[in-house]
């Protein structure tokens, strides 16, 4: 009892994070005090953010800055060292079905002996659950979801054969196929030919016309006024966040990305970039 | 049953149909390991069974239950834990002491597998027929039935439930491999290809692992009695290696890795026992070893013959490329000597600067079957359809040197780029051409039209 008294547990320690006033209710992802460490080393310090519905958002830091482990750990693929983290007011597992993941292209063998379709249908294996096989209707979903990404000629394909764009648009298939609400993208723009550029662009478009938020890791400083509505400045911690016309200053990329003089200039170009569009 | 049929009924069959069952039970588990580039686990497994099974061994001993003491269910319990055990191991070995995986495993299995050695001394103390020799290459030749002699007895209970405890060890356990990977084929593939994904889906992946980990420790102490562990490790890599070589598709590497895994059962275990024999040697072969050694013959042929991802068509593919290639530089060559006013090239001179030995007279033989180049007296021209065949290719190769000197490249350096280039083929197996618009080359060369 003196114990409790001593250290009294805060009335809201328990309550869904979307009850507190920093946090907004509708909100389908809130982080809250998010730290991160790989062998007790931190790697992500103290993250708060609130993405809104409906929108496109792009994390943006430099190498190292811990954007693939915000996500993973939102995920619940590597642990967390404090702090939680909620869809719509509750933990991911009561949620899985509606969140997508698409992790970053490299993560994956692509020898691995199985057809582009076969990896779109994994997107529905949520929705199937264990045991139960992978259904014609659900085959039929999923070609429909390559179709959406112009790859419907290589359903049959094995995916060693496909170019790296290729590749990332089987990708994007499949996190479509789970026809979640809320999508998180580990760098879907690295290292593709310019069609499947413009594929990724018109499926982020589409997905937020249906009222889905995207939440992108992306190294592309220049084109993230264009593709993006807000962004999360990250370098370990978040340097800002919010609507990328207010938060994608230079004071604010020259804090995320400190003295580094090719990530300045390419910050340079993307300011210049983003006041050609506001004028 | 004549006298033949029932040796082989009482002697051979029931060997042989421990090798199958094992083929099936280790084979089918085998394809996950190697498409996770685990292998290395399905040889830490085989290894680690052993202390395993020598601790559950002197625990009955101890228990005062030596007649349960090789009971199957207890030796897969105690296999099945050390399996874990040394997964667990090599978790801990890999992060502790910041080692790749390849090398924890490798540590893990030495140090299991010789704490069973030290063991089964122990065990050898109560006078049992455990010792290391079986433990490597098991103990087909000892495994017998003597069901009765008429052939219609031979499917009753009675007769069956004579059949050899190993054989049914290993009947069971190929049933439950077979069920358990029909059942999770999804699972198994997801959690192979993308952990992360699966993961995320609700499908833990750490939790497939170590369950696909017990299974095969299962698979393992199951055979291991029977074939051996070296026997055992050749089973699981082997026909899941040959099988990755022949197929695409992770159903038919299944089945076909199954069928490798059978067929080079049957025949190592038919060549070991009967073809010294033949060759007029005394004795036969050991089972398991001629079996493994079948399974590397299996997978040497796999490698060298396989027909996308062998050696011989890997080969193959390379030098119909390098026949194409001389075919496009032949009509190039004398495109080229056109324009310097002659009517056409020597077949010697042509062929001794193409420089392509078999392949460049293999090319230059095509060019003529499609009647792009006729050649009469030893002299190769250009015929019409051939002439504008050869105009799209120096086209292209002057379009490409333009194109890399435009983006920095200097003049005497594209030459050799374009030579190569020029060859390219895109969608459609259209040449591939840039879009630049130019008359003359960085050489001052017209770019024909």
């Amino acid at each position: 009892m003196t114990a409790a008294l001593a250290h009294p547990r805060p009335a809201e320690a328990d309550a869904p994070l979307s009850t507190r006033p920093e946090h907004s209710a509708d909100s389908p992802l809130s982080i809250h005090a998010l730290t991160v460490a790989y062998h007790r080393k931190p790697v992500v310090w103290d993250v708060d953010y609130d993405a809104p519905v409906g929108s496109l958002v792009a994390i943006v830091g430099p190498n190292g800055a811990g954007k693939s482990t915000v996500i993973k750990a939102c995920l619940g693929l590597v642990p967390r060292a404090a702090g939680r983290v909620e869809f719509w007011g509750q933990p991911y597992r009561r949620v899985r079905r509606r969140v997508g993941y698409v992790p970053q292209r490299e993560s994956v063998d692509w020898d691995f002996p199985v057809s582009a379709l076969d990896v779109v249908a994994m997107g529905r294996y949520g929705r199937i659950g264990w045991v139960r096989p992978v259904t014609r209707a659900h085959r039929v979903a999923a070609l429909e979801c390559l179709e959406r990404v112009g790859m419907r000629q290589y359903a049959n394909r094995q995916i060693s054969m496909l170019s790296g764009g290729q590749q990332q648009r089987v990708f994007l298939a499949r996190a479509l196929a789970q026809e979640a609400d809320l999508y998180f993208m580990d760098e879907p723009f690295a290292g593709v030919d310019a069609a499947t550029e413009r594929a990724i662009v018109e499926v982020l478009r589409d997905l937020k016309s249906q009222g889905c938020t995207v939440i992108v890791v992306h190294h592309d400083l220049q084109t993230v006024p264009e593709y993006f509505d807000e962004a999360l400045l990250l370098n370990m911690r978040v340097v800002a966040h919010g609507p990328v016309a207010e938060v994608f200053t230079r004071e604010n990329l020259v804090k995320t990305y400190g003295g580094r003089l090719t990530a300045l200039s390419e910050a340079a170009d993307a300011l210049a970039h983003a006041d050609r569009r506001a004028s | 049953m004549s006298e033949g049929l029932y040796t082989f009924v009482s002697l051979d069959l029931p060997a042989l149909l421990a090798l199958v069952f094992a083929s099936v039970a280790c084979g089918l588990m085998g394809n996950f390991l190697v498409l996770r580039r685990l292998s290395l686990m399905g040889d830490a497994i085989a290894h680690a069974v052993l202390p395993g099974i020598v601790l559950a061994f002197l625990v009955m001993m101890a228990l005062g239950r030596p007649d349960q003491a090789r009971h199957p269910l207890v030796m897969t319990l105690g296999a099945a834990a050390s399996g874990v055990v040394t997964v667990l191991l090599v978790e801990t070995i890999r992060r502790l002491g910041r080692v790749e995986t390849g090398a924890a495993m490798g540590v893990a299995f030495s140090i299991m597998f010789a704490l069973g050695v030290l063991m089964l001394e122990q065990a050898a103390a109560h006078q049992t027929d455990l010792d290391a020799e079986c433990v490597l290459y098991g103990q087909l030749e000892t495994i017998f039935w003597f069901p009765p002699r008429q052939t219609a007895d031979l499917l009753t209970f009675g007769a069956l439930s004579q059949a050899p405890r190993q054989v049914w060890t290993l009947a069971l356990a190929a049933g439950g491999v077979i069920l358990l990977v029909t059942l999770f084929y999804k699972e198994l593939r997801i959690a192979a290809f993308d952990p992360a994904l699966a993961t995320t889906l609700g499908f833990s992946a750490r939790l497939l692992h170590y369950a696909q980990m017990t299974v095969v420790a299962v698979a393992a102490v199951a055979a291991f009695e029977a074939v051996g562990s070296i026997l055992v490790i050749a089973l699981i890599i082997c026909p899941a290696a040959c099988a990755r070589l022949l197929t695409d598709r992770l159903l038919s590497q299944l089945l076909v890795s199954v069928a490798v895994a059978v067929g080079a059962s049957v025949a190592g275990y038919t060549l070991g026992a009967h073809a010294p024999l033949w060759l007029g040697a005394e004795h036969s072969l050991n089972a398991a070893g001629s079996v493994a050694v079948t399974l590397g013959a299996a997978l040497t042929l796999a490698i060298i013959a396989a027909p996308r991802h062998g050696v011989v068509a890997r080969r193959l593919r390379l030098f119909r490329l390098a026949v194409e290639v001389a075919r496009e530089d032949a009509l190039g060559l004398l495109h080229r000597a056109e324009e310097q006013g002659l009517g056409g090239l020597p077949r010697v001179a042509l062929l001794a600067t193409l420089d392509a030995g078999l392949a460049g007279r293999l090319g230059l033989r095509g060019a003529v079957r499609r009647g792009l180049v006729s050649i009469r007296n030893g002299e190769c021209r250009l015929t019409d359809a051939g002439r504008d065949a050869a105009r799209s290719l120096v086209r292209r190769h002057r379009l490409w040197e333009t194109y890399l000197v435009e983006h920095g490249a200097r003049p005497d350096h594209v030459h050799g780029p374009a030579e190569r280039l020029e060859h390219a083929r895109g969608a459609g197996d259209r040449a591939i051409e840039p879009t630049i618009d130019a008359d003359h080359d960085p050489h001052g060369r017209p770019i024909p039209r």
